[in-house]
C-alpha cells in the first residue's frame, strides 16, 4: 500500500529527463577546487600547506567543532595555495586549490568493487568511521552524519528511515544509484541500524520510480529488518518530518528533532557513502550529480570528484546551451541559484540544472487575492501570505507568533501562489530575524 | 557569458496565475449568460455590455488619474465584476443608473481600498445594494421573460417568484398565483428575475467548471446551500402553509447565482476550510432569514455582504499546524 504525508504539499511537474541514464565516472580536471565549507555547521579547519604532496583520499581539513565535518584530497598533486574561490553561496571563500598529477590513492582504500556484506565494526567504531571519513547528510542537507548517529543518553531510537523520495523535480542521482548499487546500499542501511541500534529501517521510495521500488525490495529481501516503503508523489516528502509522518505516521512536535518520535532519517546516497567508508575505508571525495535542463543536449548523471569545476559537467553534458538565464544548485524547488560555472561540486551538490531566459523569469506579481491556496498546501500547516506579509512589513513579532520557524522552506506555498507573491523571500528574511532575536533573549 | 539570474528558491512557478483564474469565472457565467440573452434578448446584452465596459473604464480612469498606478486592467478582474453585477440587475434598468452601479462597485466597492484583493466586501454586491437602496422600483421592475424577440424597450413586467410569495403572505395563495412558474420553468429559467439568475441549469454548469479547473472548492457552495435547505426545511416542516418548501428556496432568486459566483468570490471569502464552512452555511441562513421574515423578498446579497463583514474575525480560525504541541493539562 503506497503511504504518503497528509498535510498539504504540491504537484511540480517531474521533468525526470536524465533518468536512467548510467552512471557516468568524469575524470577530474588538472586543477581542483575544495571549498572548507562544505558542511551544515563550523567550516573545516586546513591541515595542509602550499607545496604539500597530497594522494587521493588523504586529510586535507579537520572538523574541528562539534558539528563540522573533515575534508580529504579528491585527487593527488600538490597543494598550489590555499586561497578564496567563488563557491555556490557566490561569495569567494577559503579554498584549497590542488594541482592534479595521476590518481594515487593513499594506503588501506579498498577500490575493488567486491561487496563486504560482514559488518565487523561496533557502534561506537562505526560512528568513529563516518567521522573520519566525512561522510555528512548527501540529500543536500550536509548536516555530519556522525553527529547524526549520536542519540542522546535520554532518547533510543526505533526506527532508521532512508530518504530515497527523491521528490525534487528534475534530480535524479539516488534513483540511479538504487539501480546501479542496491546491495552496497543495503549494506550501509545495516550499518546506520548497527550504529544507532535499531532492527527496523524503513527505505522510502516514491512510486514515480517503480523499477527502483521493485529492484531494492528484491535486494531487500536477502537482508533481515529492512522494509521498502512504496509512496505516493507528492512534494515536500524528501523533507524529514514529513517523510516520518508518511512511513510511520508519527509528528515530530514543532522546534524538535526526529529522535523525539524514536527516527532517524538519512539519505540513501548517504547510506551508500557510509558502506563505503566502514567497509572499503574510502572518505567521501566524489558523488553523484545529476547535470539536467531542458536544453541540455545531454542530461547525464555524473559521479564527480568533489572540487570539479562545474564548467566541466556541462561540457561533458553537451555544453553549455546560449539562452541559459539560470542555473540551478540542486533542485528547481529548493536548490539555490549561482552566479558563476566555476564553482567546484561539493557534498552536498546533488544535481547542477540549468534554465532558459524564459524559465528564468519569475512569475507575474500581483496582489495577494487571499485565495488561501498557500495555507492548503503548506506541509507544516502555516499561512504562508501571513508570514509573507510580516517580512514584508519587518514585523517579527506576528512572525513569530504565527510560528515562522516552522517553515522548512520548501517553497510549495510561493510555488502555488496565483498573484505570484514572493513569500518564502520575506518568509527566509524573517526567519532569519526571528531566528536572531529568539538567541538574543537566551543570552 | 551573459548575466545568469539568481533568486532564491522556488525556481518553479505552478501555472496558475490570477488572470487565468479570472479567465475561467469569465467562461463559466457565459452559459447562464446565453440563457439570459435568449429569455430576456436585447435588454440582456445591452445590461451586459455596458456593465462590462462601464467597470473596465472605471477602473482605468481611477488607476490612472486618482491611485497614478500601473493600469490593472489585463488581470480582468473589471470583467467579472461587470459581469457580476449585471447578473444581478434586472435587464430593463436604465443604462444610466446601471453606469452609476458600476462606477459605485469599482470606486467604492474595489479601487478605494486598493485594488484587487485588498476589497473587503464583493464589489459586485456594494454596486448592486447600493442601486437597491438609492432606486428600489427601478431594481425591482423585472421583464417578463419573452424570448429572443423581446423588444428593448417597453417590454412587459412581472413579479419574481420571490416577489409573489411576499405579497401572498403565504403558500398557498402564492402557489395558486397564475403568474408563479412551476418548478421546471425556475429550473430552466422561465422566470422573472435579474440578468443572471433565472436559470438554475445554466449556473451549474458554470459552477461545474469552477469546481473541476479547482478556481472554487466545494466548501462555501455546499455549505451555503446547505444552511439554506436545512433552516428553510425546518421552516416548511412546522407550517407548510406559511412556509414554502427548500427547493423553492433554492430555484429562485439569486440563491444559485449567490452560491457558485458571489459568496466564493476569493477576495471577500475566508482562507480556511472551516472558516469557509461557517461562512457559507451563514449565508444560507440569514438568506432565508431575510427572505422569510424581512422587508425584502430577497436576501442573499444582503447575507453575503453580512458574512464578509466578518471575514477578518473567520479567518482568526488557523489551520491544523504540523506538529503543534500536545497542551498537558
Ligand atoms: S516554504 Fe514554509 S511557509 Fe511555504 S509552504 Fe513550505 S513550510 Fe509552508
Ligand atoms: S496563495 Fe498567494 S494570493 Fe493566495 S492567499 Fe496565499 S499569498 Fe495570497
Amino acid at each position: 500500500m503506497l503511504k504518503t504525508f497528509k498535510l498539504g504539499g504540491v504537484h511540480p511537474a517531474e521533468n525526470k529527463l536524465s533518468e536512467h541514464k548510467a552512471i557516468e565516472a568524469i575524470e577530474a580536471p588538472e586543477k581542483i577546487y575544495v571549498p572548507l565549507g562544505q558542511n551544515l555547521g563550523a567550516p573545516s579547519v586546513a591541515i595542509v600547506q602550499k607545496g604539500d604532496k597530497l594522494k587521493t583520499g588523504q586529510l586535507i581539513a579537520k572538523g574541528e567543532a562539534f558539528i563540522s565535518a573533515s575534508l580529504h584530497s579528491p585527487v593527488s598533486g600538490t597543494v598550489e595555495k590555499i586561497d578564496t574561490h567563488v563557491d555556490a553561496s557566490g561569495y569567494r571563500r577559503d579554498t584549497i586549490i590542488i594541482n592534479r598529477e595521476g590518481d594515487e590513492w593513499e594506503e588501506g582504500i579498498d577500490l575493488s568493487k567486491d561487496l563486504i556484506k560482514e559488518i565487523t565494526a561496533s557502534s561506537e567504531e562505526i560512528i568513529e568511521k563516518v567521522k573520519a571519513c566525512g561522510i555528512v547528510g548527501l540529500g543536500g542537507a550536509t548536516f555530519p552524519t556522525h553527529v547524526k548517529l549520536m542519540i542522546p543518553k535520554d532518547k533510543k531510537a526505533e526506527y532508521l528511515i532512508i530518504n530515497a523520495v527523491e521528490c525534487e523535480p528534475y534530480l535524479t542521482a539516488d534513483h540511479q544509484l538504487m539501480l546501479e548499487k542496491g546491495d552496497e546500499i543495503l549494506v550501509g542501511v545495516q550499518i546506520l541500524m548497527k550504529a544507532i541500534k535499531v532492527d527496523k529501517a524503513i527505505i522510502g521510495i516514491e512510486n514515480n520510480k517503480p523499477d527502483a521500488i521493485e529492484h531494492m525490495n528484491k535486494v531487500a529481501s536477502n537482508f533481515a529488518g529492512i522494509t521498502i516503503q512504496g509512496l505516493k508523489v507528492k512534494y515536500p516528502q524528501g523533507a524529514e518530518k514529513q517523510l516520518i509522518k508518511a512511513c510511520v505516521n508519527r509528528e515530530v512536535p514543532s522546534g524538535k528533532l526526529p529522535i523525539e518520535v524514536g527516527c532517524v532519517v538519512q539519505n540513501v546516497g548517504t547510506a551508500f557513502a557510509v558502506y563505503e567508508a566502514v567497509q572499503k575505508n574510502k572518505p567521501l571525495i566524489e558523488r553523484i550529480v545529476s547535470v539536467t535542463g531542458k536544453n541540455i543536449s545531454k542530461p547525464s548523471n555524473f559521479q564527480a570528484r568533489v572540487g570539479t569545476p562545474i564548467s566541466l559537467l556541462l561540457e561533458k553534458a553537451g555544453g553549455m546551451p546560449e539562452d541559459t538565464g539560470k542555473i540551478i544548485n540542486g533542485g528547481p524547488m529548493m536548490g539555490k541559484a549561482i552566479n558563476s560555472i566555476d564553482i567546484p561540486v561539493t557534498k552536498g551538490c546533488s544535481g547542477i540544472l540549468l534554465m532558459d531566459k524564459k524559465e528564468a523569469l519569475r512569475a507575474t506579481e500581483y496582489n495577494c487575492v487571499r485565495c488561501g491556496r498557500c495555507t492548503t498546501v503548506c506541509p507544516m500547516g502555516l499561512e504562508p501570505f501571513l508570514l509573507g506579509l510580516a517580512g514584508e512589513n519587518l514585523n517579527w513579532e506576528i512572525a513569530e507568533k504565527e510560528n515562522i520557524m516552522d517553515c522548512i522552506e520548501c517553497g510549495s506555498c510561493q510555488f502555488t501562489c496565483p498573484s505570484g507573491r514572493p513569500l518564502l523571500d520575506n518568509i527566509r528574511l524573517g526567519k532569519y530575524k526571528v531566528g536572531q532575536i529568539i538567541r538574543n533573549r537566551k543570552n | 557569458m551573459s548575466l545568469l539570474t539568481v533568486s532564491g528558491s522556488p525556481h518553479v512557478h505552478d501555472k496558475d496565475n490570477v488572470t487565468r483564474i479570472m479567465r475561467i469565472v469569465i467562461l463559466a457565467m457565459l452559459p447562464a449568460f446565453l440563457m439570459s440573452a435568449w429569455m430576456f434578448g436585447m435588454g440582456a446584452v445591452k445590461v451586459f455590455a455596458v456593465s462590462i465596459a462601464a467597470c473596465i473604464l472605471f477602473e482605468w480612469l481611477i488607476q490612472k488619474f486618482l491611485l497614478k498606478g500601473k493600469s490593472t486592467i489585463g488581470d480582468y478582474s473589471a470583467i467579472v465584476t461587470g459581469m457580476l453585477l449585471a447578473f444581478n440587475v434586472p435587464s430593463n434598468l436604465p443604462i444610466w443608473i446601471l453606469i452609476i452601479g458600476a462606477l459605485i462597485a469599482i470606486g467604492i466597492g474595489k479601487m478605494s481600498f486598493g485594488g484587487l484583493g485588498k476589497n473587503p466586501f464583493n464589489p459586485a454586491l456594494v454596486g448592486r445594494v447600493f442601486l437597491l437602496i438609492s432606486w428600489p422600483v427601478q431594481m425591482t421592475s423585472w421583464p417578463k421573460p419573452l424570448g429572443i424577440a423581446s423588444p428593448l424597450t417597453d417590454v412587459i413586467t412581472g413579479p419574481t417568484p420571490l416577489g409573489i410569495l411576499k405579497e401572498s403572505g403565504n403558500v398557498v395563495d402564492a402557489m395558486g398565483n397564475p403568474a408563479m412558474p412551476d418548478y421546471v420553468q425556475m429550473f430552466t429559467g422561465q422566470m422573472a428575475g435579474s440578468v443572471g439568475e433565472i436559470s438554475a441549469i445554466a449556473l451549474l454548469i458554470g459552477v461545474a467548471i469552477l469546481l473541476l479547473t479547482r478556481v472554487i472548492t466545494w466548501h462555501i457552495p455546499v455549505s451555503m446551500i446547505l444552511g439554506a435547505v436545512l433552516f428553510s426545511g425546518a421552516l416548511w416542516m412546522v407550517d407548510p402553509t406559511m412556509f414554502v418548501d427548500p427547493i423553492f428556496h433554492l430555484l429562485t432568486g439569486g440563491m444559485l447565482l449567490g452560491a457558485f459566483f458571489m459568496a466564493t468570490d476569493m477576495v471577500s471569502s475566508p482562507m480556511t476550510k472551516w472558516g469557509m464552512l461557517i461562512f457559507g452555511f451563514m449565508i444560507g441562513v440569514l438568506t432565508i432569514l431575510i427572505r422569510t421574515f424581512g422587508a425584502y423578498p430577497e436576501g442573499v446579497s444582503f447575507a453575503i455582504l453580512i458574512m464578509n463583514a466578518f471575514v477578518p474575525l473567520l479567518n482568526k480560525i488557523k489551520p491544523k499546524r504540523f506538529g503543534e504541541e500536545v497542551k498537558n493539562g
